[in-house]
């Protein structure tokens, strides 16, 4: 009955065993090749021949003016900064907000359908986010505030900051989920309220993962274009109040990649614009990635 | 002991407890007096824990746990508590496996004293006392700022013990603490309770029925819900108990 053979169990494990491998090889293949690709079309020329005194101070960005072409890429920066700030004003205190309502409050019926809300609202494609922008938003801020343009940070930080809310939340009330029931319980026992609780012994044992579910709204922001494009104004600008008009990053390489010649230097300076949003949201992403990692470990 | 004309700390009448369809606790009725050790025993899922449960109004954070009957204390029904958290603050209770607070050794025995306004010296010498009294001080006298939740399981139960105790409570439930803890520490605990049950009502649940036997006044055995029997210590391990299977049980002849 013990005797050594080769089954059919035995022989499933292996092909699983392998058909896992290569999937999870080619997804890290796939990573490696886009990063290659982006490294190889702008890498050399941002470390060679990218002038790093203009383009990190300079806001002056005319990749197009002749005979001098001008890459600061200053006023792209505090664009996207200012948007993605304004955002986190809206979304983290909304998000937390949110996540301890659903986390500790709510209950049964109540709780699943503000669930299901949430991640309705994360399904929202950008561009659909960037037409409220447009159509209700811009019309609102002009009405509302009295100011000639409604296409600025506040309507793309208020976008941006709605669209980040639904991960924001999710991840947030997650964190207030691995909470240990027990800590409550305790807690409550000993006849402290629920926002004590919440406010002693919930939100400090959660704030690893708090923490991280804010850093990756911000990365949201970040990397998001279309709705920033569509509700920011896209004017070249550095910013002084948040009814300004800002150009972001991505907005920048989405608009004008498509016109540029390939291998040109407008080219190759757009690759080095996204090579510069790839490291700060590499960066946002792992340390996110190493605080959730800090909670998992720490409960163990 | 004279345990009739002791004044009633804890009235049970009719008390029934649920949890969907599964009844965890059927009409229990019984008295606590003041200052004695309750023991309760009785073998797994007789209702021990849910009877514990009811009397600080826990049934409150379990979705399906419902409770009917009721749970007079000092008197008055728990139910009627306008102030819950007032009620859970003159309760003290220790789970059976320990839950340290995620905070420091120090922060874990001052919460409850916190809640209450106490600060500085005064907080000082309460975490100090109720550390010595569950028998912790020495091993944590150096190390009050470290995390309670670093302390080896026996000491995370005196931790909580301490906790307990820190809210001066009235009423201290006690459920099965003697699980994490080794032997001799147990002896040390117990003998603490001993001293305590003079300022205070403990009830004891316990699946060591020779701790019940050697701490509890008066003794009830739970058993599958039911409340069998409620009596003298000394009665229900004398073979003078009033039902067989009380007597079966203490004797170690099932459960
Ligand atoms: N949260 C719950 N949901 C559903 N049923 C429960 C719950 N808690 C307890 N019960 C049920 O209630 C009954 C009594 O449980 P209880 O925990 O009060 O027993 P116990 O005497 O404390 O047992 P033990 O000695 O194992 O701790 C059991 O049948 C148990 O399965
Ligand atoms: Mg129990």
């Amino acid at each position: 009955m013990l005797e050594d053979r080769i089954d059919l169990a035995w022989v499933v494990d292996r092909i699983t065993q392998g058909v896992v491998f290569v999937g999870g090889v080619s997804a890290i293949l796939f990573v490696i090749a886009i990063f290659v690709f982006i490294a190889q079309q702008g890498l050399g020329f941002a470390i060679f021949e990218l002038d790093k005194g203009v383009f990190f101070t300079s806001p002056a960005w005319r990749p197009t003016s002749e005979p001098e072409p001008q890459f600061g890429a200053l006023a792209l920066m505090a664009g996207t900064a200012s948007v993605t700030g304004f955002a986190m004003l809206v979304s983290v205190p909304f998000s937390l907000g949110a996540a301890i309502y659903i986390g500790e409050f709510a209950t049964g019926r109540t709780r699943e359908f503000l669930k299901v809300l949430v991640e309705l609202l994360a399904a929202i494609p950008s561009v659909v986010w960037g037409f409220i922008g447009l159509t209700i938003m811009n019309p609102l801020i002009i009405e509302v505030f009295d100011v000639p343009v409604g296409l600025t940070i506040l309507n793309a930080g208020v976008i941006l900051g709605l669209m980040a809310a639904p991960i924001m939340t999710t991840i947030a009330e997650d964190a207030l989920k691995a909470v240990p029931e027990g800590y409550r319980e305790a807690a409550e026992a000993m006849g402290a309220t629920r926002w004590q609780v919440i406010r002693q012994v919930v939100l400090p044992s959660a704030k690893n993962g708090l923490v991280a579910a804010v850093l990756l709204g911000v990365g949201r922001g970040f990397g998001e274009t279309m709705a920033v494009l569509m509700a920011s104004g896209h004017a070249i600008n550095l910013p002084t109040s948040p009814f300004d008009s800002v150009r972001a990053l991505t907005a920048t390489i989405a608009a004008e990649l498509g016109e540029t010649a390939r291998g040109s230097e407008h080219y190759k300076v757009l690759f080095s614009l996204g090579i510069l949003l790839f490291i700060v949201t590499f960066v946002i992403n792992l340390l996110a990635d190493v605080l959730v990692r800090g909670r998992k470990g720490k409960r163990a | 002991m004279a345990a009739t004309t002791a004044t009633e700390k804890l009235k049970v009448r009719d008390l029934t407890i649920r949890y969907g369809d599964t009844v965890a606790l059927n009409g229990a009725s019984f008295e606590v007096y003041e200052n004695e050790i309750f023991g309760v025993i009785g073998p797994a899922n007789s209702g021990k824990t849910s009877f514990l449960r009811a009397i600080n109004r826990m049934d409150e954070m379990t979705s399906n746990m419902h409770v009917s009957g009721e749970v007079l204390f000092n008197g008055k029904d728990v139910s009627h508590w306008r102030n819950l958290y007032a009620l859970r603050s003159r309760i003290g209770v220790v789970f059976p496996l320990p839950v340290g607070l995620p905070m420091s050794i120090y922060e874990n025995v001052a919460f409850a004293p916190k809640l209450r306004g106490v600060r500085g010296a005064e907080l000082d010498e309460i975490v100090e006392r109720c550390l010595t009294r569950a028998a912790l001080w020495d091993e944590v006298k150096d190390r009050l700022k470290s995390l309670g939740s670093l302390l080896s399981g026996g000491q995370q139960q005196r931790l909580t013990i301490a906790r307990a105790l820190s809210q001066e409570p009235e009423l201290l439930l006690l459920d099965e603490f003697s699980i994490a803890v080794d032997p001799v520490t147990t002896m040390r605990i117990e003998d603490v309770l001993k001293e305590l049950k003079e300022e205070m009502t403990i009830i004891l649940v316990t699946n060591l029925v020779q701790q019940a036997r050697r701490l509890a006044d008066r003794t009830a055995f739970f058993l599958n819900g039911e409340v069998v029997e409620v009596g003298d210590t000394a009665e229900l391990f004398t073979r003078n108990a009033q039902d067989q299977r009380t007597t079966d049980y203490v004797e170690g002849r099932f459960g």
